[in-house]
This record gives C-alpha cells, sequence and structure tokens, in this order.
C-alpha cells in the first residue's frame, strides 16, 4: 500500500518548486486521507452497507415474490371460475336431460295407462254385451217354456170346455189378452 | 471556499497594492494550517511532525473528517431506520435512491456477475467524493477532493483495488497473462506487456488527475471573477462578476456530482475488466 502510494507520489511531484502550489503534495495528507479513507470503508462495510443492502435485496425478493403470488393466485381464480363455469353447464346439461327423460317416460306411461284402459273398457263391454245375450236368450227359452205351458193350459181348457167357434175365438182372445196382461 | 468576503478583500487588496501576484486566489484553493470559522475567525491547527514527515492535521484533513462523520452518522441513522421497516421514510428515501443508482446503474453493468463483493468498496467511494465535494460548496468550506494528494491516494486505492480483484479472480500469473489480447505475434508480447503495464499505471493516474482538477478549477474561475472586480477597480463590473460566479456556482453543483459519479463509474469499469478478463 505505502510502495503503491510512493509509485503515485513518484507522478505527481515533479513539478515542485515553488513554495506551495496547487500541484505540490503534502505527504502527512496522503497518509491521512489513507487512514481516514479505509477507516470509512471498514466502519461503513461493516455497520451500514451490509445490512443495507442485505434490507434492500430483502425487500426487492419480497416484492418479486409478492407479485409472483400475485399472479399465481390471480391465475388459480381464473382457472376456479373456469371450472365453475363447465360444471355450471354440465349440471345444466344433466338437468336437462332428466327432464326429458322423465317427460318421456311420463308420455310413455300414458299412452299406456290410456291403452290399457281402452282394453279394459271394450272387454267390460264386450263381457257385458256377452251377458246381455245370455240374459235375452234365457228370457226367450223361459219365454217359450211359459208360452207353450199356456198354449198347452189353454188347449186343455179349450178341449174341456166344447166351445163353438165364436167362444173359441172369444177365449182366444181372452187368453191373449191374459198373456199379454202377463 | 465561500471563505470570508474581508480575507478575499484584504488579500486583494494586499495583491493590487504592490505584489501583483496570484497568492490570494490559491490560498483559497490551498490546504492550510488553520481553520476559518464563522464570527471566530482563523483557529490554528496542530502541527504533527513524526518520523521525518509532516503529519498536521491540515484544514483538508478536518473536511475529509467531517464528510467521515456526515456519511458514518447518515448510514448508521439509514441502518437504523431499516432495520425498522423495510419501507423507507425521509433520509432513508433520498438515500436509497443513491446507493440503488450505484448499485444499478453504475455497478452492475459494468461488473456484472461477483459485484457484490466490490460494492461497498464503490458506494464509500461514491458517497465520500460526494460529501467532500459539496462541503467545498458550503460557505468555510474546503474541498479535500480538490487537492492532488487527497485524489491520488483515493486512485491509489483504487488502482490496489483493481490489481487486487484481478488476481484474486484469476489468479496472479492468469491475472498479467490475461492483460495480453488473444492471438499476439510472439515477437510482439514483449512491447505489449510493457504497454499493458503502463495502461494500469495511467489509468489511476487519470482519475487522480481529473477529479483533482475539476474540483480545484470551478473553485479558482469563481474567484478569479470575483477578483476582477478589485484588478479592474470598479463597481461596474460587480453585476456581471456575481452572475459569472453564480453560474459557475451551480455548474459546480452539477460538477461535484458528476465528478462523484465519474470517479466510481471508471473505478467499476475498471474493476469489471480486470475481474472478467475473457474479452
Amino acid at each position: 500500500m505505502i510502495s503503491a502510494n510512493l509509485l503515485t507520489l513518484a507522478f505527481f511531484s515533479g513539478g515542485e518548486s515553488a513554495q506551495s502550489g496547487p500541484l505540490d503534495v503534502n505527504y502527512g495528507l496522503i497518509l491521512w486521507t489513507a487512514v481516514t479513507f479505509i477507516f470509512l470503508l471498514v466502519i461503513l462495510a461493516k455497520a451500514a452497507w451490509k445490512p443495507i443492502l442485505k434490507s434492500l435485496n430483502e425487500r426487492e425478493n419480497f416484492i418479486k415474490e409478492s407479485l409472483n403470488k400475485a399472479d399465481q393466485a390471480r391465475l388459480d381464480a381464473e382457472k376456479l371460475i373456469a371450472d365453475n363455469k363447465t360444471s355450471l353447464l354440465k349440471a345444466e346439461d344433466e338437468a336437462q336431460k332428466i327432464i326429458e327423460q322423465s317427460r318421456e317416460h311420463a308420455e310413455k306411461l300414458k299412452s299406456q295407462i290410456l291403452v290399457e284402459s281402452k282394453n279394459q273398457a271394450k272387454k267390460m263391454i264386450d263381457d257385458a254385451s256377452l251377458e246381455i245375450q245370455r240374459k235375452n236368450a234365457e228370457a226367450f227359452s223361459k219365454l217359450k217354456e211359459q208360452v207353450a205351458g199356456i198354449a198347452v193350459d189353454a188347449a186343455e181348457k179349450i178341449l174341456r170346455e166344447n166351445l163353438d167357434k165364436e167362444k173359441q175365438i172369444k177365449l182366444v182372445g181372452k187368453y191373449m189378452d191374459d198373456i199379454s196382461k202377463n | 471556499m465561500w471563505t470570508t468576503d474581508t480575507t478575499v478583500v484584504k488579500d486583494t487588496l494586499q495583491a493590487a497594492a504592490g505584489k501583483q501576484d496570484t497568492g490570494w486566489i490559491l490560498h483559497h484553493v490551498l490546504d492550510a494550517h488553520e481553520l476559518e470559522l464563522p464570527f471566530i475567525g482563523s483557529v490554528s491547527l496542530p502541527q504533527i511532525h513524526l518520523f521525518g514527515l509532516d503529519l498536521s492535521i491540515t484544514k483538508h484533513v478536518i473536511f475529509m473528517w467531517i464528510a467521515a462523520a456526515i456519511l458514518i452518522f447518515t448510514f448508521i441513522k439509514v441502518t437504523k431506520s431499516y432495520k425498522k421497516s423495510l419501507v423507507p421514510h425521509g433520509i432513508t428515501n433520498f438515500v436509497e435512491v443513491l446507493i440503488l443508482f450505484v448499485r444499478d446503474e453504475i455497478v452492475k453493468p459494468t461488473i456484472g456477475h461477483g459485484h457484490e463483493k466490490f460494492l461497498p468498496y464503490l458506494l464509500t467511494v461514491f458517497f465520500f467524493i460526494l460529501t467532500c465535494n459539496f462541503l467545498g460548496l458550503i460557505p468555510y468550506g474546503s474541498t479535500a477532493t480538490g487537492n492532488i494528494a487527497v485524489t491520488a491516494t483515493l486512485a491509489t486505492i483504487s488502482f490496489c483495488v483493481i490489481q487486487i480483484g484481478g488476481m484474486m479472480k484469476n489468479g496472479v500469473f492468469g491475472y498479467f497473462k490475461g492483460l495480453l489480447p488473444h492471438g499476439l505475434p510472439f515477437w510482439l508480447i514483449p512491447i505489449m506487456f510493457v504497454v499493458e503495464i503502463l495502461g494500469l499505471f495511467t489509468k489511476p493516474f487519470a482519475l487522480a488527475i481529473r477529479l483533482f482538477a475539476n474540483m480545484t478549477a470551478g473553485h479558482i474561475v469563481i474567484l478569479a471573477l470575483l477578483g476582477l472586480i478589485f484588478i479592474l477597480k470598479t463597481a461596474m463590473v460587480i453585476p456581471v462578476s456575481i452572475a459569472f460566479a453564480l453560474f459557475i456556482y451551480l455548474l459546480e453543483i452539477l460538477v461535484a456530482l458528476i465528478q462523484a459519479y465519474i470517479f466510481t463509474m471508471l473505478s467499476s469499469l475498471f474493476i469489471g475488466m480486470a475481474y472478467h478478463q475473457e474479452h
């Protein structure tokens, strides 16, 4: 250090002639400058530069991190929104499908019930008409029996009572009335 | 350099009375064994002579100490404020701008990778020169950086930092080998080696002369402009002198900033060149 100082001095102390000029070098001042500066450098490096630069770096890192975090959060939120939208669409689709399905089902059920009831009604009508026919036939056969019985009775009475033609007609008429009254 | 007006007048009258020398200008630029204080006047400083060296505490030594004290006080305050909160307040805000300027605009681009090691030195140099420059601009102040012994010492320290930085990165032999450009014809090597070694010394030499000349010239010009009044012996020139002196003074504020910047910038550049020799 001192030898370097002396080396530099060799350059600067050339024009020394007057008792004091701006280019004169005061050796003591060189020493004082070196001592002061190195003292200052050591103190500031220890007490100031190290913690200040550390704090500045810390703050820069903090800002960088915060920005990154904010960016990440924004991306996440966007993703979330997109997810929500798709799931909403999906749910709507599903609901639509369910409604469609149930409508179809109901339609099917309705037509089925309709057909069934129609069939049943038809069957009931058929049954009823069959029953009517049967009853009719039964009634007719009973009537036939009765008419035959009455006719036999009437013939018996006619045969018993010797009747003339007039009386016969009257009788027949009378019996006919009876029949019709019955 | 705006030392007491009465002193200027007294010196000027003496100069006008007989000798007609220019000593009164240099008297305010040069170092001195007394300190001029407001209201008190001249105060003699102790003169110390040790081991055949004049180790007197001169005016410039006092102003370097004032600069050092201001810097230590300010930066310890700033450090405390950073410990309290990472958000800068008050003076921290102002100082932080300068620190970040030195770090991001000067040191990082010129040294690049590995600049952290040199940051404390370059920051100290920047703030020390800046404070010394501005102390010369206040009344009763004196510019320590306008003394060639001071700038030469600062340049020598820069020189040491440059060489040691280069040698620590590339090794002592590798550093000197790296001084020579690649692909040099072998007979040119001795010549180029001498040229490059000389180049190592001219760089800090230029640093020292530049700072010294810039800080001295402004003061000499201001004093010369004011001296014009007494040399021409007319009051007519007073407005012109004052206006020009004020202009130069404003220019000096700019120069004070620029010289601190340039010294730091060039030191940083040379460190970068010694540290990364591959180009």
